[in-house]
This record gives structure tokens, C-alpha cells and sequence, in this order.
């Protein structure tokens, strides 16, 4: 079986439907290790992908005025128990247009696996880009995974972006993105995590509201079991006039995990308003009681809570 | 034999006497009411009859179908048919009101059950049990996924309550979709108007039964605030 079909049984056993890559109306890229494995373009977007020395370097421009129409998908994954991959992204949204990229990181067997992404986004005037990341990850938790990015949104631009690693062992999450948002632009991050035996989660998320009547959120919800450990540091500065930005933590904790949130809140001008909320603990006892009235076992209204706020 | 039978039954918060030798019986498919003002013990009672976490009376009998339930959890007594509607329903993250409804029983039509409490099922079905939802909105899906168990005993703790209250009409509605289906249902509320819904009534002061029978009477032995337990002094505080 050659890499790529191994790849897309992992992603189709993952839940990924197969067919986009067949499909030539659908953007793809998809990548094992430092290998690229297949991809294709679409009108309005350009893809230049390349195996570098350390990795795969890949500049993804979608041209002024384009909205694309199908989600462009991102497949990358290792394969074997160990091994490394570099990802560094370069992706430019020109001038009115639009895309929606939908990224699906595939480990299944990682025993000792490095997942490095480092991603510089650049959102034009009234562009508007969707982010969405689905980590896939095996039993063992021997990965680390560290996505960094550095976004700027345009004036009128529209950014948000979904991290999602709810699936197998996260092993090492050391996330770091940061955000500037210009005149007018709306920025969301999404994060949800479910960490398990001694995981580590780190998620570190900067929204700069530079721009007037700029808007930012920050939501992040981590489960953690076991004798995981998380460390949340949502940061949102407000510096211009109008501007609203808002973080939202929750970290739902059982057995021995330990989890710890730190809402950063910096405003410099006096017509700008940041809010944080932040709550840590056990499931919610009116919740789970609610649940056991509607006959559920306290394990399954646990898992019913759980699951809720990771989707 | 009733449905349920409470036996003189005792629960203490503190050093406070909540229920003090406290004695009911609801029969099969009877809506009794148990009309009372704040802070008498009725949401007290109705933790009491669901197990809920540190409710454990020092005293007396929850008897369910002829069987003592005191030491069973809440989801045990959910299994026998026992199951709550609160007064504030919770917030839930990431459930839909579609997937609320089915939690349990997933062979039932949650749209049905909407329409029963009033909310067309194309607006509601999709949304989530979340804070998106105003105060009555979420009473009106909490009493149809009441509803949608088919439960034998419906504890309904004040649905007349809160800013976004129901309406007379609309808690009628839902005690006759109960009664349609068998169920019994105990109607706590300090409403009188809703109490005339019952087939029976209770009035309750300082932890006590005062009075109990048609709803009409005790609705008016209500209103006059002047009980035999406290002599006007609890219940003419409301």
C-alpha cells in the first residue's frame, strides 16, 4: 500500500471522507512527514508546496475577489511510531475574497512523534478566512504538537479558527497564536481539548484589537483526566476605540488533573472594552443531577457534560 | 396503595428544621399541588423525593410503589419513574434541544414533545440548551423533555416562577399532557390560580402540612395567611 493510501485509510478510519481527493473541483494538500503526497488547486487559489530539508514549506495565496466555494482541505500526518514534521504555512487572503481551510492532522500510531506548524496568515480588506484543525491522534500520547501562528486581519476582515484535539492522546499540545485585528475586523478562536493520563496541554492565544470598532473573542474548553495537566492563557488587548473583545475559559476537571487559566486583559485606550470569564472544576452538580433525572448514569451524564462542551 | 407516601419526614440544613415530621401521599395519575410561600420547604421536599446530594432526611420514609427509596441516587429513582423539572433549569454547552429530548429515549418524536409545550419544533429542535435561550424558553424544554420520559411521578418546582414565567394557560397545557399520559405529577407553586389545576391540594408552612383536599379550599385557606402552624406570621410573608 503506497503512503498516501495509508494516509487516507487513517483519515477515512479517523471519520474524513476519502472521496475529496478524487474530487478535482476540491483544493487539497496533503503530506506524511516531509513528504508531499498529493494536492491540487482550484481557480482563485494558488498553491506552491514544496519538501524542503527540514520539512514542507507551502504558500497558499487565494487571489483578490475570490470566494472559494468548497472548504480546502489540509491533510498531515506521520504514519510510522516516530518521526518528525515540519509545517510551515504561508497563506495570503487577498482583497475581498474568501476560503474556508479545513486541516486534518493524522497520528495514529506516535510513539515518539513531533508535529511542528508555523503558520503566517495574512488576511486583506474584507477577506474572510475559516480555520478549522481536527487532530487524530493514537493511544500511546508519545506526540508533541506545537501550532504557532501569526495572523493579521485586514480592515473589514473576518478571521476565526477551530482547534479541535479530542480524539486519542494528546501527548505535548503547546499551542501559540496570536492575532491582529485592524479597523472593523472580526477575529474567534477556538480551542477544545481532552487531555488523558499525563498529557500536557499549553494553550497561549493573543488577540490585538489594533484597529477601530475591532472585535475579538477567545474560547477555549479543555476536559482533562487522569493525571493530565493544562495551563489556558487567553490574552486580549484592546488599543483602539470601539473595540470589544471578550475571553472565555472553561476547563472541566476530574481524577487528579490539574488545570489552570490565565485571562490576560489589556486595554490602552479609554472607548475600548475587554471582558474575560474563567471557570475551573468539576463537573457542574446541578447539571449532572439534571442528567441523573433524565436517568442517566452519574458516567454517562459526566461524558454526556463532557462531550457537550467539547463540541 | 399511593403512588408515593412520604412518612413523617424530617431534614434538617444546619441547624435549621426544614421538613419537620412531614407527611403526604400523591395516587396514581393525581396532579397534587403544594401550595406554600418562599422558604416553607417545598423545593426542599422536592430534592427529598429525587436523592438529590445532600438531601438525606434524619428522619421518616420516601415510599415509592409500595418500596422505600430513601438511600437510592437520583438516577435510580429516575429509573423507577421518579424524575424533576427544577425551578431554574441548567445550561448545557454543546447539547441540542434535539439531542436533550432523546437523551434517554431515543425512540420518541422530540418535535411532538415541543409542540406540547408550546415551541415549534423547526426553531427549537436545532438550537442549544445553552444560555442562548431565554428563561422561559428553557422551563418550556425542560417540561418537554419531562414530558417526552413519560414519567409516573413529575416533580414540577415552581414552573409559574422567574422573569420569563409561564402563563396559566401554558402550565395547564402541560399538566394535561400529563394526565394524558398517566403520569402524576407534584405541582409545587406559591400560585394560588395554578393551584385550582389539581385535583388535589396541600398547603405547607414552616415545614408542615397545614391542610390538605380540594384545591379550591386550600387555595382559599391560602389566601387568607392565616395558618394554624404559624398563625399568620410565615405565611402572610410572601
Amino acid at each position: 500500500m503506497s503512503d498516501l493510501d495509508t494516509l487516507m485509510k487513517a483519515y477515512g478510519e479517523a471519520g474524513g471522507d476519502k472521496a475529496i481527493l478524487e474530487n478535482n473541483e476540491i483544493a487539497h494538500l496533503v503530506a506524511s512527514g516531509h513528504k508531499i503526497l498529493s494536492s491540487n488547486k482550484v481557480e482563485g487559489i494558488e498553491v506552491n508546496a514544496k519538501e524542503t530539508l527540514t520539512g514542507i514549506s507551502a504558500r497558499v495565496i487565494v487571489k483578490e475577489g475570490f470566494k472559494i466555494k468548497n472548504p480546502v482541505h489540509l491533510c498531515f500526518g506521520i504514519l510510522h511510531k516516530k518521526g518528525t514534521q515540519k509545517i510551515k504555512m504561508d497563506i495570503k487572503l487577498e482583497s475581498n475574497s474568501s476560503a474556508h481551510f479545513i486541516a486534518h492532522c493524522i497520528f495514529p500510531k506516535a510513539e515518539k512523534v513531533r508535529h511542528i506548524m508555523d503558520a503566517v496568515v495574512d488576511i486583506g480588506e474584507n477577506a474572510e478566512m475559516r480555520y478549522s484543525e481536527t487532530h487524530y491522534h493514537g493511544l500511546y500520547g508519545g506526540i508533541k504538537v506545537v501550532p504557532k501562528s501569526n495572523v493579521r486581519v485586514g480592515k473589514n476582515g473576518r478571521y476565526s479558527t477551530d482547534f479541535t484535539l479530542t480524539s486519542g492522546r494528546v501527548g505535548k499540545l503547546d499551542i501559540d497564536y496570536s492575532v491582529e485585528a485592524e479597523e472593523n475586523a472580526v477575529t474567534e478562536l477556538t480551542a477544545r481539548v481532552f487531555g488523558h493520563a499525563n498529557d500536557e496541554i499549553n494553550i497561549k492565544e493573543r488577540v490585538v484589537l489594533a484597529g477601530k470598532n475591532s472585535r475579538g473573542l477567545i474560547k477555549t474548553r479543555v476536559a482533562l483526566e487522569d493525571e493530565a495537566k493544562a495551563e489556558v492563557t487567553g490574552i486580549t488587548e484592546g488599543n483602539a476605540e470601539g473595540a470589544r473583545g471578550h475571553v472565555d475559559c472553561m476547563e472541566i476537571v476530574k481524577d487528579n488533573a490539574v488545570a489552570k487559566a490565565i485571562p490576560i486583559v489589556n486595554v490602552t485606550n479609554p472607548l475600548a472594552k475587554v471582558t474575560h470569564e474563567a471557570a475551573i472544576g468539576s463537573v457542574d452538580k446541578r447539571q449532572l443531577e439534571t442528567l441523573m433525572a433524565h436517568g442517566l448514569t452519574p458516567e454517562d451524564a459526566v461524558d454526556v457534560i463532557v462531550k457537550g462542551i467539547l463540541k | 396503595m399511593p403512588l408515593i407516601e412520604i412518612k413523617g419526614l424530617t431534614f434538617h440544613a444546619g441547624d435549621k428544621k426544614i421538613l419537620d415530621d412531614f407527611s403526604m401521599t400523591i395516587e396514581s395519575s393525581e396532579v397534587h399541588a403544594l401550595l406554600g410561600t418562599n422558604g416553607t420547604g417545598k423545593s426542599t421536599l422536592a430534592y427529598l423525593i429525587m436523592g438529590c446530594e445532600g438531601y438525606m432526611p434524619s428522619s421518616g420514609e420516601i415510599i415509592f410503589e409500595g418500596k422505600t427509596i430513601n438511600t437510592l441516587k437520583i438516577h435510580e429513582r429516575s429509573k423507577l419513574g421518579i424524575t424533576m423539572a427544577w425551578q431554574e433549569p441548567v445550561r448545557f454547552e454543546g447539547i441540542s434541544v434535539r439531542d436533550y429530548l432523546t437523551l434517554k429515549r431515543t425512540d420518541v418524536d422530540p418535535a411532538h414533545y415541543l409542540e406540547m409545550v408550546g415551541l415549534h419544533p423547526e426553531l427549537y429542535l436545532h438550537r442549544m440548551v445553552d444560555k442562548s435561550l431565554s428563561g422561559g424558553e428553557r422551563k418550556r424544554i425542560e417540561l418537554a423533555s419531562i414530558l417526552a420520559l413519560n414519567p409516573k411521578l413529575a416533580i414540577l418546582d415552581e414552573p409559574d416562577s422567574g422573569i420569563d414565567m409561564l402563563s396559566t394557560q401554558d402550565i395547564v397545557n402541560v399538566i394535561n399532557a400529563f394526565k394524558n399520559n398517566c403520569s402524576s405529577v407534584l405541582l409545587i407553586t406559591h400560585r394560588e390560580e395554578i393551584v385550582l389545576i389539581a385535583d388535589r391540594a396541600s398547603h405547607i408552612c414552616n415545614g408542615k402540612i397545614v391542610c390538605t383536599g380540594n384545591p379550591e379550599k386550600v387555595a382559599e385557606y391560602y389566601k387568607s395567611r392565616k395558618c394554624l402552624v404559624c398563625d399568620g406570621e410565615v405565611c402572610a410573608y410572601v
